[in-house]
C-alpha cells in the first residue's frame, strides 16, 4: 500500500490525530483560529460512528466532553483564548473527578479578544494554573504539522494512562501552516486504551486501585458502582472532610505527574553535545529556533536547540543538564515571557538566561534570533 | 412613528464605510436601529461578532454614539452595568441628559453563548433594548449552525453530507423565550421592512424597561445568495410565515403581518443555497417536515394573537 501523503494544516492534522487515536467524541464551540478542528471533526466523526455535538459554549463544550469520557468514550474538545479561560473551571474537575479527555488549545493573542487570527503561546502558565487548586497538568506543543497529528494521538494515550484532562497547546502558527503529512498506517503509532477494571462489581473502588496512573477504571453504566463528583472525595468517590482522606486524594492527583516525570519527558534536542549557545523554544516559536541554530553553526557559533514537546510537567532535570553545559541559554517565546521563569527556577549556576520574545501577534524570525544569538556568543 | 423624510433628515449614527461583505443585513439592522433611536441619546454596546469586527477595524469606526464592546456572552451583562451605573449617576444628579441604551448580538452571541446573559439583564428589568441580528449561524467565524439555524441547513458543523442531511434540529423559539420574560416590550422583525422595524425600536424605547428585539438578518456569505436579494430573502421569509412579524406588548400579543397568500417553505428554501440539498428528491421528507413546523408554529402563533 502506498504512505497517505497529505497537504494539511495543523487543526486538520490534529482533528486527523484523533481519529487516529480512536476519538469518539467532540463536544465544542467554534472560536477562532482553532475552528477547523471543529469543522473536520464534524466531518470526520460520524463516519467512524462517533459523535460531533457542537455545544451553546465553551463551558457547555468541555463539559460535556468531560460526560463523555466519564462515560467510556475517548473524548475531545477545541477552543482558543477566551473559550480555554471558560473552560477553566471545568479543567479542575476533570483534575478531580479523574476523567480521561483532550484539550486542544489552539492559542491565538491575548488578553480578551486579542487578536483573534494572530498566533501567541501566551496560556503557558494558565495551562498549568489556569483552574484553581492545587492539580497536576500535562500540556503537550507541536512544532509541525506532522507533530500535531502525533502529539495528538499521544495527548489521548496519556490521558487514558495518567486519568485526567491533557491539554494540548497549539498556537495559531502551527494550527494554521500548511504542510506536508503522512499519515501514519494503524498500527505504527502507539494508541493506548486504559484496561477496565476485571474485580467484581462489589470489590470495586473507583478511585482506591493504589495509583491513579494506569489502572483500570470503569466507565459509568458498567456494572460499577462509584460517585463522580468535583467535591474531595474518599475511594468510592463519595465527599469527605476527613483529613487523612482529603490528603490521600491530593497526594494521589499529585503522584499523577511528580511520580512518572521520565516517562513525562518528550524533549527534541539538535546540536547540543558541544552547543555554547542553547535556544529554548517550543511550538510554533521553536521553528525559527530551528533555523537560527542552522544559520548559527554556519557562522561557526556553537548552537543548540533544546525543543521540550511536553511542556507540563515542565523538563526540569533535561533543562538543568542542558544549562549546565552551556554558556547562555536563550529562552524563545511568543509572549512576555512565561516559560522562561521555569528555566530560572532550574537554573542553578552562572549560565546567563536571557529572553528572546516577541508578542505582537507575529512569529519571531531568525534574523532577530540570530542577533540576539550573536550577542550571547 | 418618524416619517422617511423625518428620518433621512436624521444623520446616520452608524456610518457607511465599514467593511461588511455587499449586501450584509447586520449593518442595516445596526443602523436602521439607530436612526430610529435618533430622537434620544443613544450608547450601544455590542457582543463579539461579525457587527463588531467590520464597523471598528482601527482607526475607523462606524459608530456615531458611544461604543462598548465586551466579550462574545456578555453584551447584556456589560450594558446592564452602563445602565444601572447611568441611574447611579443620574439619582446623584451627575448627570442630567436622558440616555437610552442599545446592546446588539448575532444569534451566536444572544440564543447560544450569550442567552444567560441576556436573560439576566431582561429579568432584572435593565432600562435596555436588546436586538439579536439573526443571521441563524456563526458567520464571523465561518458559518457554524447555532441554536437558531434551521432544520435541515447545510452548516460546517451540519455538513450536508452522506451521513446527514444537514442541521438535524428546528430553531429554537428565542422570541418566546424572552415573551415568556413577561418584559414590558418583544418583537420579531426582518430586513426588507423598514417601517416595522424602526416603529418597534421607536416603540420600545418610549415604552422603557427590558426590551428585546429579534430581527432575522440574511446573510450573502451564510445563506448563499446574490447581495442584492437580501431584503427580498427577508421578505419571504414573512410571506412563507417562516418569520412572523409580531409583537408582545405587555404580555398582548399583536401579529403585524398577516400574508395574503401564504407562500411554500421552498419559495425561500431554495433560493438559498444552504438548503441546495434539500432540491435531491431522497431530502423531500425533510422538505415536508420543515413545511409541517412553519405551519404548525404559525398557527400557535395566530392563536396567540387571536386570543
Amino acid at each position: 500500500m502506498s504512505a497517505d501523503i497529505r497537504l494539511l494544516q495543523g487543526n486538520e492534522a490534529c482533528a486527523e490525530g484523533a481519529i487516529y487515536a480512536g476519538c469518539d467524541f467532540f463536544g465544542g464551540y467554534p472560536i477562532t483560529p482553532s475552528t477547523e478542528v471543529a469543522e473536520e471533526m464534524a466531518r470526520l466523526l460520524p463516519r467512524h460512528g462517533g459523535k460531533f455535538i457542537q455545544m451553546e459554549d465553551e463551558i457547555a463544550g468541555i463539559a460535556t466532553m468531560l460526560g463523555a469520557g466519564a462515560a467510556g468514550a475517548k473524548a475531545m474538545t477545541a477552543t482558543s483564548g477566551p473559550g480555554f479561560s471558560l473552560m477553566m473551571e471545568l479543567l479542575g474537575y476533570g483534575c478531580m473527578a479523574e476523567i480521561p479527555a483532550v484539550i486542544v488549545n489552539v492559542q491565538r493573542a491575548g488578553p480578551s479578544t486579542g487578536l483573534p487570527t494572530k498566533g501567541a503561546q501566551a496560556d503557558m502558565m494558565q495551562a498549568r494554573w489556569g483552574t484553581h487548586g492545587d492539580h497536576p497538568a500535562i500540556a503537550l506543543c507541536p512544532s509541525s504539522v506532522a507533530e500535531s497529528f502525533s502529539l495528538t494521538v499521544k495527548s489521548f494515550n496519556l490521558a487514558e494512562r495518567f486519568r485526567m484532562p491533557v491539554q494540548l497547546m497549539l498556537d495559531e502558527f502551527i494550527g494554521h501552516l500548511r504542510e506536508k503529512v503522512t499519515i501514519p498506517a494503524p498500527g505504527e503509532l502507539e494508541v493506548y486504551t486504559h484496561p477496565r477494571p476485571s474485580v467484581a462489581p462489589g470489590e470495586y473502588r473507583h478511585f482506591g486501585d493504589g495509583t491513579s496512573v494506569g489502572g483500570a477504571y470503569a466507565a459509568m453504566g458498567t456494572g460499577y458502582r462509584f460517585n463522580i463528583t468535583g467535591l474531595t472525595h474518599d475511594p468510592m468517590g463519595f465527599p469527605t472532610g476527613r483529613t487523612d482522606e482529603i490528603r490521600w486524594k491530593m497526594d494521589r492527583l499529585r503522584a499523577k505527574t511528580d511520580d512518572h516525570l521520565p516517562e513525562l519527558v518528550d524533549v527534541e534536542r539538535e546540536f547540543l553535545d558541544d552547543a555554547e549557545v542553547v535556544l529554548f523554544a517550543y511550538g510554533g516559536g521553536a521553528r525559527t529556533a530551528q533555523e537560527a541554530v542552522r544559520l548559527a553553526r554556519a557562522r561557526g557559533i556553537k548552537a543548540g536547540l533544546l525543543r521540550p514537546r511536553i511542556v507540563w510537567p515542565f523538563p526540569d532535570q533535561t533543562v538543568a543538564d542542558a544549562l549546565a553545559k552551556a554558556k547562555a541559554m536563550l529562552v524563545v517565546e511568543l509572549n512576555q515571557g512565561q516559560l522562561i521563569g521555569e528555566v530560572r527556577r532550574v537554573n542553578q549556576g552562572g549560565t546567563k538566561v536571557v529572553p528572546v520574545l516577541r508578542y505582537d501577534g507575529e512569529i519571531i524570525t531568525p534574523d532577530e534570533l540570530m542577533t540576539a544569538v550573536e550577542a550571547n556568543r | 412613528m418618524a416619517t422617511l423624510k423625518e428620518l433621512a433628515a436624521r444623520g446616520d449614527k452608524f456610518t457607511g464605510g465599514h467593511r461588511a461583505c455587499a449586501g450584509c443585513g447586520a449593518t442595516i439592522a445596526a443602523r436602521q436601529a439607530l436612526l430610529a433611536a435618533g430622537k434620544h441619546k443613544v450608547v450601544a454596546g455590542c457582543a463579539t461578532g461579525c457587527l463588531e469586527v467590520v464597523s471598528t477595524i482601527f482607526p475607523y469606526t462606524a459608530w456615531n454614539v458611544p461604543f462598548i464592546h465586551s466579550a462574545f456572552e456578555n453584551a447584556a451583562a456589560t450594558v446592564s452595568g452602563v445602565e444601572a451605573a447611568y441611574q447611579s449617576l443620574k439619582r446623584q444628579g451627575r448627570i442630567t441628559e436622558n440616555i437610552k441604551f442599545i446592546a446588539f448580538g448575532g444569534d451566536g452571541g444572544t440564543y447560544d453563548i450569550g442567552i444567560q446573559s441576556l436573560s439576566g439583564a431582561m429579568e432584572r428589568g435593565h432600562d435596555m433594548l436588546y436586538i439579536c441580528y439573526n443571521n441563524q449561524a456563526y458567520m464571523n467565524t465561518g458559518i457554524q449552525r447555532s441554536s437558531a439555524t434551521p432544520r435541515g441547513c447545510n452548516t460546517t458543523t451540519s455538513p450536508a453530507g452522506r451521513k446527514i442531511p444537514g442541521k438535524a434540529q428546528f430553531r429554537k423559539d428565542l422570541t418566546e423565550i424572552m415573551a415568556a420574560h413577561n418584559i414590558p416590550y418583544v418583537a420579531q422583525c426582518v430586513i426588507g421592512n423598514w417601517s416595522d422595524f424602526t416603529r418597534k425600536v421607536e416603540k420600545a424605547l418610549d415604552k422603557g424597561g427590558a426590551a428585546f428585539i429579534n430581527i432575522l438578518q440574511p446573510c450573502r456569505l451564510g445563506w448563499g445568495y446574490k447581495p442584492e436579494l437580501t431584503a427580498e430573502l427577508g421578505r419571504l421569509a414573512v410571506e412563507t410565515c417562516f418569520w412572523p412579524l409580531y409583537e408582545v406588548e405587555d404580555g398582548v400579543y399583536k401579529l403585524n403581518a398577516t400574508p395574503k397568500d401564504k407562500k411554500p417553505i421552498t419559495d425561500w428554501l431554495f433560493q438559498q443555497e444552504r438548503f441546495r440539498h434539500l432540491k435531491q428528491p431522497a431530502n423531500g421528507a425533510i422538505v415536508d417536515e420543515i413545511q409541517r413546523e412553519v405551519d404548525q408554529r404559525w398557527e400557535r402563533l395566530v392563536r396567540k394573537c387571536d386570543g
